[in-house]
């Protein structure tokens, strides 16, 4: 097998205008990866088109060696590929446990001998054990991004995108997520983070790649990123 | 089976018991037509709401799901006169049909493409219909009923049977939302694309949903030409059908099959007492005004109103 | 049985219905196609436009069309108002998809069996000094009361597209659609912004109306028999395109005028509904659609 996931040459139009140009990378399984870049840069597309949620003009995404094109975002679950919500997105009308259930029963069908469980050993490994039986309404900011990743995690991932789980929060609540992030990565989920927060960022990745324009400018360790003239210039202009 | 099924199918048994019961009386034979009614509203507004409350899907085309049963059962009995239960059954099949086929064009777009075909829907249908000749066509067509009904009166017994339908159609609607089906509509309803992301199967979800609904008011439409012996396409497509089968769930709640039941029996019962002082259109005006204030301040509806009252 | 003076005279009378299709469709046009607001009840407000057409034509003898250019300003303002209610109770709760569409609904019914009461059941027509009368083009009949409602019709769709190419709130509109922020750089309210455009289609409804009972006469169930083709142009002609919309009409006035002639007058809802499915299946973005 080569990497966990490969993406070729992949071309996202929308319109007259071309969010992705020829995208290509790959992330081992297991690894921490990094995806950053400015506003614009196609990021969440990318993940889109991962996720399945979009379908790309041009190029394949293998996942396991299996090619994903024409797969429906459902599929894709199942395979082993979960992804969080730069806007959280919960099930408005269920509580945080039966947000969890969701998941749990919808890939646990396809899943066997998985010994399911209710959701609440994830709850409790995340912080949120307290508030299962709450509606989102009654969430605060930090416990709705604990909640997508929860839920996110419910779907026993293999490969697992967090869009921007970080984005608006204190410092103490980035460390918070953080941490929780290298515990799920401790046990073997690869976890693709895509983030604003350099130094959340610089401290969790293993291995960078930064998109400007659709495009892949520059990919190393995190040192090599911070120290790249083409990454600089792309956050700060001329 | 679980406990709380089993006890739910008991329930069911008894309410239809009671219902037989209830035929053999000598009660004013008014009271068998107007409950005729109100339980085919209980059908619609239960068959409506599994699609509509359940998964968020609005079908404003009721009335071609409704006559189509209806006319499914004409042809039957103009061609092959079968048993009831068979016209039933066919009823519910071809409606179930027509879901799927709508459903196959434009579930996969947004859901309000869903509403918009479902509206042209039973326009087009009823202008087909009204060229059939075989049907009865614009003219409308007389329908003999059998001989020698149980109870010794047509309507006593098509009551009987219209609780059966209620009951079968309640029960499912039970099942359906306390099932793994139930959650996954629950959660395409609050948010398809993170659902799909979560691993349920939208479209296919979807699909059943409106099939399994167009079942339902099929079966509701199928007993229709014994009931008014006359069948005519203004009366089987009425609009009171279109209406109603939103207004009732949204008024009585549609998270919950309690809901369109509630909706169903308030509305229905106040629309029969109605029919004798006001004109039907005046009727219909007024449940559409009571649907357009429910849907502005009350969205959740009585169940709503009750939980939140409960809540304080 | 087929003769070429037959199919030219429905080709040319479906040409002119594709004139008047696209004034009935220019505000679902605006309304759904740009900006994404499911109205569902625009079928109702034309009707209302064409019974006021008529009540001003049978009491005052005024000229349809005339009314329903007079009736803009108070459609507008309706319009207006409807939008208003529909923002503050669902819009802004985030809650459009299901709830605003009964709204709409709902809407669509009261106004359907207000007219019904109203009115009655009987069909209601205009009387103006054009209609019953035509002209004779190379063995083609022309109609005038398709003619003049044709023209109008497309006067209608050219004013709408300059309108919305050339002037700033024009221009604000398709920014409502397409980029909020770009919006926001011109230093316009989007609330404000959806509201004009809200009222500018239903005030279309109003001559459309006009229009549409100076073709033929109306009842309360008329309404539904345009919902279908409304949707079926908007959808086909690409939402949110005032080219495409005329586009798409023409084309649906003709098919719709050739199956009515060769295959019975029964047959033309069934064309709109049969378009509305086939384009959703296969080209959800319409001809022109973005």
């Amino acid at each position: 097998m080569g990497h966990q996931l490969e993406i070729h040459g992949l071309v996202k139009r929308f319109g007259g205008f071309t969010a992705l140009n020829r995208v290509s990378l790959h992330v081992k399984a297991g690894e921490r990866f990094g995806l950053i870049g400015p506003n614009g840069s196609g990021k969440t597309t990318l993940i889109n088109c991962v996720a399945g949620s979009l379908t790309a003009d041009q190029g394949r995404i293998l996942f396991e060696d299996r090619d994903l094109t024409g797969l429906p975002p459902h599929r894709r679950t199942r395979l082993g590929i979960a992804r969080t919500f730069q806007i959280p997105r919960p099930f408005t009308s269920m509580t945080v446990l039966e947000n969890l259930g969701v998941p749990l029963e919808y890939t646990g069908r396809t899943r066997a001998g998985d010994g399911a469980g209710n959701g609440m050993d994830i709850l409790e490994a995340i912080g949120l054990e307290r508030k299962a039986h709450v509606l989102p309404a009654g969430l605060t900011q930090i416990e709705m991004r604990k909640l997508e990743l929860a839920r996110a995690m419910a779907a026993r991932p293999k490969l697992l995108i967090s869009d921007e789980a970080m984005a608006g929060l204190s410092s103490a609540e980035v460390d918070d997520i953080l941490a929780i992030l290298f515990r799920l990565n401790a046990q073997g989920i690869t976890i693709i983070m895509i983030e604003h927060i350099m130094r959340a960022v610089m401290r969790f990745s293993e291995r960078i790649v930064v998109l400007d324009a659709g495009e892949e400018i520059a990919a190393g360790t995190p040192d090599e990123i911070v120290r790249n003239p083409a990454v600089e210039k792309a956050y700060l202009g001329e | 089976m679980a406990w709380t099924a089993v006890r739910a199918l008991a329930v069911g048994a008894a309410v239809v018991a009671s219902g037989i019961l209830v035929a053999s009386l000598r009660v004013n034979p008014y009271f068998y037509f107007a409950g005729y009614v109100i339980l085919q509203y209980v059908v619609i507004a239960t068959a409506w709401n599994i699609l509509g409350g359940y998964a968020g899907y609005v079908n404003f085309g009721t009335p071609a799901f409704f006559a189509l049963g209806a006319y499914t059962a004409v042809f039957l009995i103009q061609s092959v006169r079968p048993p009831l239960v068979v016209l039933i059954v066919a009823g519910g099949l071809v409606s179930a049909l027509l879901g799927l086929g709508i459903g196959y064009f434009t579930l996969r777009l947004r859901g309000v493409f869903f509403s918009i075909a479902t509206l042209a829907l039973a326009i087009v249908l009823q202008t087909m219909i009204i060229n059939w000749e075989y049907v009865g066509g614009s003219r409308g067509i007389s329908v003999i009923r059998p001989s020698g009904p149980p109870f010794g009166s047509h309507v006593k017994f098509l009551f009987t049977v219209m609780v059966a339908l209620a009951v079968v159609a309640v029960l499912a609607a039970r099942f359906i939302e306390r099932s793994w089906v139930g959650r996954g509509l629950a959660a395409l309803r609050d948010n398809e694309e993170a659902a799909e992301c979560m691993g349920v199967p939208t479209l296919r979800l979807k699909l059943f949903a409106t099939t399994v609904s167009g079942f339902l008011l099929g079966v509701a439409g199928a007993p229709f030409p014994y009931y008014v012996t006359f069948v005519e396409p203004n009366s089987a497509f009425n609009l009171d059908y279109a209406v109603n089968a939103l207004a009732m769930p949204m008024i009585g709640g549609t998270t919950s099959w309690v809901g369109p039941v509630i909706g169903a029996v308030l509305l229905g019962t106040a629309q029969q007492l109605a029919t004798v002082t006001i004109s039907s259109e005046l009727n219909l005006f007024i449940v559409g005004v009571v649907l357009v204030a429910f849907v502005v301040l009350a969205p959740e509806g009585i169940l709503g109103l009750v939980r939140r009252l409960r809540a304080r | 049985m087929f003769s070429w003076d037959l199919l030219a005279n429905a080709v040319v009378a479906g040409l002119l219905l594709g004139g008047f299709y696209a004034a009935v469709s220019l505000g679902v046009s605006l309304i759904f196609g740009l900006l994404d607001i499911a109205n569902i009840a625009q079928p109702a407000f034309v009707l209302l436009g064409a019974y006021g057409a008529y009540v001003m034509n049978t009491s005052f003898a005024f000229d349809p069309i005339l009314t329903g250019i007079l009736f803009t300003p108070l459609f507008y303002l309706l319009g207006a108002a409807v939008y208003r209610v529909y923002y503050g109770s669902f819009e802004r709760r985030g809650e459009e998809s299901l709830r605003g569409l009964v709204f709409f609904f709902g809407l669509l019914f009261i106004i359907e069996v207000s007219l019904s009461l109203k009115f009655g059941v009987d069909y209601r027509l205009v009387q103006a000094s054009y209609i019953g009368h035509s002209i004779d083009v190379g063995g083609v009949g022309i109609a005038f009361r398709l003619l003049v409602p044709c023209v109008v019709g497309v006067a209608m769709t050219a004013a709408l597209y300059l309108f919305l190419a050339r002037t700033f709130y024009g221009r604000a509109i398709m920014a409502v659609s397409q980029d909020r922020l770009a919006l926001r750089l011109m230093g316009a309210d989007p609330v404000q912004i959806k509201t004009i455009a809200f009222g500018i289609g239903i005030a279309a409804a109003s001559l459309a109306g006009a229009l549409l009972v100076t073709i033929a006469p109306v009842v309360p169930s008329t309404d539904r028999d345009y919902i279908g083709r409304m949707f079926a142009i908007t959808v086909l002609g690409g939402m949110g395109s005032i080219g495409g919309t005329l586009v798409a009409a023409v084309i649906l006035g003709v098919v719709e005028s050739l199956m009515s002639t060769f295959f019975g007058p029964s047959w033309a809802l069934a064309v709109s509904f049969g378009i509305l499915l086939v384009a959703l299946a296969v080209r959800p973005a319409g001809l022109f659609g973005r």
